[in-house]
């Protein structure tokens, strides 16, 4: 993945959206600390490395200027480890199940 | 980059009002009271109309799937002749994999038939992906607003995936950070776009939800020669219960009962950055449940369609460890893979069915899709890596954001009875509290205690409680 973005390659850029300064009264002192932010996702309109200020084309063709943090952006979720408690949980059901007579 | 936070919030009605195309001030009948079935009768749609909308889009008519195999699980742990027959609504079977989709294609037919050139909402949940996917189907644009990421743009998996989601169906998604402010951002893009506000509490999006009600009843008639004795549903923001509910009416299955349950986050901040990731439901569970009961105009528009204490007979609470164990039986002993956020209700349903006869009817009205991201091992793994201790024991003993506790035996999945008064009685406060009525005639009287599914003479003795004073008859 090269660290430089070439015009019309999608991209992922970031944005504030409320300093902490403008935050809501009703937000917890924990979250009223921090800035509020946004990523979002869409083709470089000019060339930039990370980091650098960018405005991008959503696929929608809204224009939105932010920094840039990712190139061809990952999903990075996925189906985890094996969670053998409930693969026990389960074969212990099955069990519960055929000790129980056929009409109930 | 848009106005500030106070100039934008003071614009709020009217932004609404512009990009919805609802003038919510024809039903308003004084500080207090509203006319709830004037506005869902003048602004949804009838029944027939949202069954041609839903067909027409291949939304709606979900199969019922009997659950033979929890049902005898139900029967071995019940008392001698007690086990209701478990059905569970497949919704998931739905163009984007939720029930999500009927509200969806009610808001995006509205937006088309008025001429909104695209539709925003402003939801971590399925409905931004069934909303999405509505707005492909019809060819509007679709812009998506998510709180998703702690200030270490960490995300929850589940969350990622209905991201994922969305922007395969070709919706724009702004990921944002934790905080309510969200629907700061969407009033200014509801300005900036002029797309319409495809909320989830519209009359549309209530509307919508009135269908599952109606064939479930329709189709356990058709089974079972009666009416369902009893509908189960995970409750969030009180739309899914408000809906089934109504719907279940419309179907005339009065005497059914309607259940709502939620997974027990109690004590964990829904706007804290810390606790943000502490939980391993995104939804339908306290953090939405009781606020949403107790105050529903809380929401995106002026006056909530969503309000789920009018239909409540009974709330139950889970705890996230038995959804967790109820969706892998599901898989194992029925060979659905669902959920797990879905599977609140039905988690319920089996400690619920144990008080039934076994020639009652108990329906779960809801599945949705699984996958990478919202898959129990996803979300099970993603909590164990913030130092959340998931173990096998008695859930009883879990504490929401620091233990998942997986059952060791099937008796240990118990729906817990959270009190329908406290929260009616919080309802009658809030609503007091935001009128400012010091004095409550007749009509203050009946507006509460249709809004609580309470007689008259109890609301009385509440406001007198409360300091209001009664208007003599």
């Amino acid at each position: 993945m090269s660290k430089r973005a070439q015009i019309g390659d999608w991209v992922q850029i970031e944005a504030e959206v409320l300093p902490s300064a403008q935050r809501s009264a009703a937000v917890p002192d924990d979250t009223r600390a921090l800035p509020l932010l946004m990523r979002v996702k869409g083709f470089a309109q000019k060339e930039a490395t990370i980091g650098q200020e960018m405005a991008i084309t959503t696929v929608i063709g809204r224009e939105i200027t932010g920094r840039l943090v990712a190139i061809d952006p990952p999903d990075v979720h996925g189906f985890g480890r094996p969670i053998p408690e409930l693969i026990r949980a389960g074969l212990n059901a099955r069990e519960w199940l055929e000790g129980v007579s056929a009409d109930v | 980059m848009y106005d500030s936070y106070d100039e934008v919030m003071g614009r709020r009605q009217e932004i609404i009002t512009k990009a919805l195309g609802i003038d919510y001030s024809q039903f308003e009948q004084g500080p207090m009271v509203f006319d709830y079935e004037g506005m869902m009768d003048r602004v949804g749609y009838s029944l027939s109309d949202v069954r041609a909308i839903q067909q027409s889009v291949a939304v709606g008519s979900t199969p019922l799937i009997e659950l033979n195999n929890i049902t005898r699980l139900a029967r071995s742990l019940a008392p001698a002749g007690k086990g209701a027959r478990i059905f569970l609504k497949d919704e998931a079977c739905n163009p984007s994999g939720s029930f999500k989709a009927r509200r969806a294609a009610l808001s995006v037919y509205e937006a088309e038939r008025k001429g909104y050139p695209g539709v925003i909402a402003a939801t971590s949940g399925n409905y931004g992906a069934a909303l999405a996917s509505q707005a492909a189907m019809r060819g509007l644009k679709c812009l998506i607003v998510q709180e998703v990421f702690d200030s270490h743009w960490v995300g929850q998996p589940e969350i990622l995936e209905k991201g994922r989601k969305c922007e395969a169906y070709g919706a724009e998604v702004l990921q944002l950070t934790v905080g309510p402010e969200l629907f700061y951002l969407m009033l200014c893009l509801l300005e900036e776009t002029g797309f319409f506000n495809a909320s989830l509490y519209t009359p549309f999006g209530i509307a919508g939800i009135e269908t599952i009600g109606f064939e479930l009843a329709e189709q356990v008639r058709s089974v079972t020669g009666r009416d369902p004795d009893m509908v189960v549903v995970t409750h969030a923001g009180g739309g899914n219960v408000t809906g089934t509910a109504r719907g279940l009416l419309k179907a005339e299955s009065e005497n059914t009962q309607v259940v709502g349950a939620s997974v027990d986050l109690s004590g964990l901040h829904m706007a804290s950055d810390r606790d943000f990731n502490r939980k391993s439901f995104t939804t339908g569970h306290t953090g939405f449940g009781v606020p949403f009961a107790t105050w529903p105009d809380r929401a995106d528009v002026p006056r909530n369609a969503a309000r789920s204490l009018r239909y409540l007979d009974r709330y139950v609470l889970t705890h996230q460890g038995e959804v967790f164990y109820i969706t892998e039986l599901l898989a194992v002993l029925e060979g659905l893979e669902r959920g797990p956020a879905g599977n609140t209700a039905l988690a319920a349903a089996l400690s619920l069915a144990q008080e039934m006869d076994q020639d009652q009817v108990l329906v779960v009205q809801e599945s949705e899709y699984t996958g990478a991201g919202k898959h129990p091992s996803a979300q099970l793994s993603f909590a164990r890596e913030r130092g959340i201790d998931v173990r096998r024991g008695d859930p009883e003993a879990s504490v929401p954001g620091e233990s998942i506790i997986i059952p060791q035996k099937p008796d240990q999945v118990r729906a817990r009875e959270f009190s329908l008064d406290k929260m009616r009685r919080s309802l009658v406060r809030n609503a007091v509290r935001e009128s400012g009525i010091k004095i409550a005639g007749e009509r203050e009287v009946r507006y509460l205690a249709d809004e609580t599914k309470r007689d008259v003479n109890w609301i009385r003795e509440q406001l007198l409680e409360l300091g209001v004073q009664l208007e003599e008859v």
